[in-house]
C-alpha cells in the first residue's frame, strides 16, 4: 500500500480570461509533490464540483480576478455540501479585499490568498490541513 | 465507506463510491482488493478503448469528441487519462480535462485523471483495476488515455480491447517515434490535425510500415487509418466505425477472447507479486521478521537468493 500524493483541483470559475496565477499555484502544487487538476478556463460552478467529485480530490482552489467570488465561491462550496462532499476544502484566490474574506470564511471558504501570496503559505496551509493528520510535518 | 458500501454504491454507479474506490485502487489498499473481487461479476461489459500517441497529438481532444459520439448513441462513457509524474517531485499537473469539457456535467460521463507517480511498474495493474471499476459501474466504454512514450506506457493501453494510435504531421519521425513497440499495437491508426499539410505523407508511412513483416493469415487485422480532425470532430464517426469493426472482427475471430485471457493472466500474475512484495515488504522497507535476513546479507553472510528463498518459504507456511 502506497500513501497517495495529496490531490488538488486547481479551478478557475468566473469569466475572467487570466489563468497565470492559477497555473504559477498549480506548478508550486506540482513542485510540493501534490498532484493538481486542472481544468481551464470559465469553469461553472456545477463543473468544477463534478470534476472535484470525479477526480476525488482533497482540496479544491479558486482563482477568481472578475470580482464574483462572493458569489462563486460559497456555491461552490454548497454544490459540495449538498453532493456529501462536505469534506472538501476549499480555499481560494484572487483580488479580494479583507472584508470579503472574512464572510468568505463564515461561509467555509478555509482561506484565501491575495495577490502577491508566496505560493509556499499555500504549501503550507495545505500540508498543516487536520485533513492530514500532520503527515507531512 | 468500507467495501461493502463502496460495492454497493459502484453497481448502482453512484460517483462518490466509484470515486472513492477508485483512489483506494491507486493506492493498492486492502479494502480495494475486496472491492474488486466482489465486483467481479459486474465486470467485463464495458469495451476499453486504448488512445496512445506522442504528447499533443490531440489524444484528449479525440476522446472528448468521442465522448459526445458515444453519448449520442445513449451509452455510458469512462475515462482513465494518464499524465506523467514529475520524477522529481513526485508531484504532476493533470491537464487532460482542459479538453474534455463536452460533457463535462454529464451523469453518463465519469472522468477521471491519473499520475504515473514514478510508480511505474504498478501502473498498468492498477489502470487494469481503475477500468474494472469503470466497468462495473456501468459504462459501456472505457477510454484509456495514455502518452504512448515508453515500454510501462505500452504495457497499461495493451489492457485495451481496441488500440488506438494516433499520430499527425510533421512530427517527425523520432518523435513520431512512438515507434516500433507502440506502432506494432495499433489496431486503428489515426492521423490527426489532418487539416494540416503533412498528412497524406504520415498516411503513406503508415501504410508502408504496414506492408512490412505482417503474417500471411486469413484472420489478420489490417489496421485501417482514419483522418480525424478533432479540433472539428472531423472524422470522428468513421473513428468510431473502425472501433466497432474491430471489435467485431476480434469477436469473429476469437481474438477479443484470446485478448481478455492474457489480460486475466496478466491480472492475476499481478496479484501474486503484489501479494509477495506486501508479505515481504512494507513501503521501501522489508517487514521486521525479515529484517535479519537482509542484514545477514548484507554483511555477506548469505546471499540475496538465499533471501529471497527463506521468504518464499515463510510465505508458503503462512
Ligand atoms: N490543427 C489542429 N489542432 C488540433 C487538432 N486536434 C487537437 N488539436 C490541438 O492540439 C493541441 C493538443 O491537444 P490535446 O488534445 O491536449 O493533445 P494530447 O496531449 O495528445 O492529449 C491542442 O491545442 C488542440 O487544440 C486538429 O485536428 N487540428
Ligand atoms: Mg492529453
Amino acid at each position: 500500500m502506497t500513501d497517495r500524493p495529496i490531490r488538488v483541483l486547481v479551478a478557475k470559475p468566473g469569466l475572467d480570461g487570466h489563468d497565470r496565477g492559477a497555473k504559477v499555484v498549480a506548478r508550486a502544487l506540482r513542485d510540493a509533490g501534490f498532484e493538481v487538476i486542472y481544468t481551464g478556463l470559465r469553469q461553472t460552478p456545477q463543473q468544477i464540483v463534478s470534476a472535484a467529485i470525479q477526480e476525488d480530490v482533497d482540496l479544491v482552489g479558486l482563482s477568481c480576478l472578475s470580482g464574483a467570488h462572493n458569489t462563486l465561491f460559497p456555491k461552490i462550496k454548497q454544490l459540495l455540501v449538498d453532493e456529501g462532499a462536505e469534506d472538501v476544502v476549499v480555499f481560494g484566490g484572487g483580488i479580494i479585499p479583507d472584508d470579503d474574506a472574512t464572510l468568505l470564511g463564515e461561509k467555509g471558504i478555509e482561506a484565501v490568498f491575495g495577490p502577491g501570496t508566496d505560493t509556499r503559505d499555500i504549501v503550507t496551509f495545505i500540508e498543516k490541513h487536520p485533513r492530514f493528520n500532520g503527515r507531512f510535518e | 465507506m468500507d467495501a461493502a458500501e463502496l460495492v454497493e454504491g459502484v453497481r448502482a454507479g453512484k460517483r462518490r463510491p466509484v470515486a472513492r474506490l477508485l483512489s483506494l485502487v491507486e493506492e493498492n489498499h486492502p479494502v480495494a482488493v475486496e472491492a474488486l473481487r466482489e465486483l467481479h461479476d459486474a465486470t467485463g461489459g464495458a469495451h476499453v478503448v486504448g488512445v496512445t500517441g506522442s504528447p499533443g497529438t490531440g489524444k484528449s481532444t479525440l476522446t472528448d469528441r468521442l465522448i459526445e459520439h458515444y453519448r449520442r448513441e445513449g451509452k455510458r462513457v469512462g475515462v482513465i487519462a494518464v499524465d506523467p509524474s514529475s520524477p522529481f517531485s513526485g508531484g504532476a499537473i493533470l491537464g487532460d480535462r482542459i479538453r474534455m469539457q463536452s460533457r463535462s456535467t454529464d451523469p453518463g460521463v465519469f472522468i477521471r485523471s491519473v499520475g504515473t507517480r514514478g510508480a511505474l511498474g504498478g501502473l498498468s495493474a492498477s489502470t487494469a483495476d481503475a477500468v474494472k471499476v469503470l466497468d462495473a459501474s456501468g459504462c459501456d466504454v472505457v477510454i484509456v488515455e495514455t502518452v504512448g512514450v515508453g515500454q510501462a506506457e505500452v504495457d497499461v493501453v495493451r489492457l485495451a480491447d481496441t488500440v488506438c494510435v494516433v499520430l499527425v504531421p510533421n512530427l517527425g519521425d523520432d518523435v513520431q517515434a512512438v515507434k516500433a513497440g507502440v506502432m506494432e499495437i495499433a489496431d486503428v491508426f489515426v492521423v490527426n490535425k489532418a487539416d494540416l499539410d503533412g498528412s497524406d505523407k504520415v498516411h503513406a508511412e503508415v501504410e508502408a510500415s504496414m506492408s512490412l513483416g505482417h503474417p500471411d493469415e486469413d484472420d489478420f487485422w489490417w489496421p485501417p487509418i482514419v483522418r480525424t480532425v478533432a479540433d472539428r470532430a472531423t472524422g470522428v464517426p468513421e473513428l468510431a466505425d473502425a472501433v466497432a469493426e474491430h471489435r467485431a472482427w476480434a469477436e469473429r475471430t476469437g481474438h477479443w477472447h484470446t485478448r481478455r485471457r492474457q489480460r486475466l493472466r496478466r491480472q492475476v500474475r499481478d496479484l501474486l507479486h503484489r501479494a509477495v512484495e506486501r508479505f515481504a515488504f512494507s513501503g521501501q522497507d522489508p517487514r521486521d521478521d525479515f529484517a535479519p535476513l537482509f542484514e545477514a546479507a548484507q554483511h555477506g553472510e548469505s546471499a540475496p537468493q538465499d533471501v529471497a528463498a527463506r521468504i518464499l518459504d515463510a510465505f508458503k507456511r503462512s
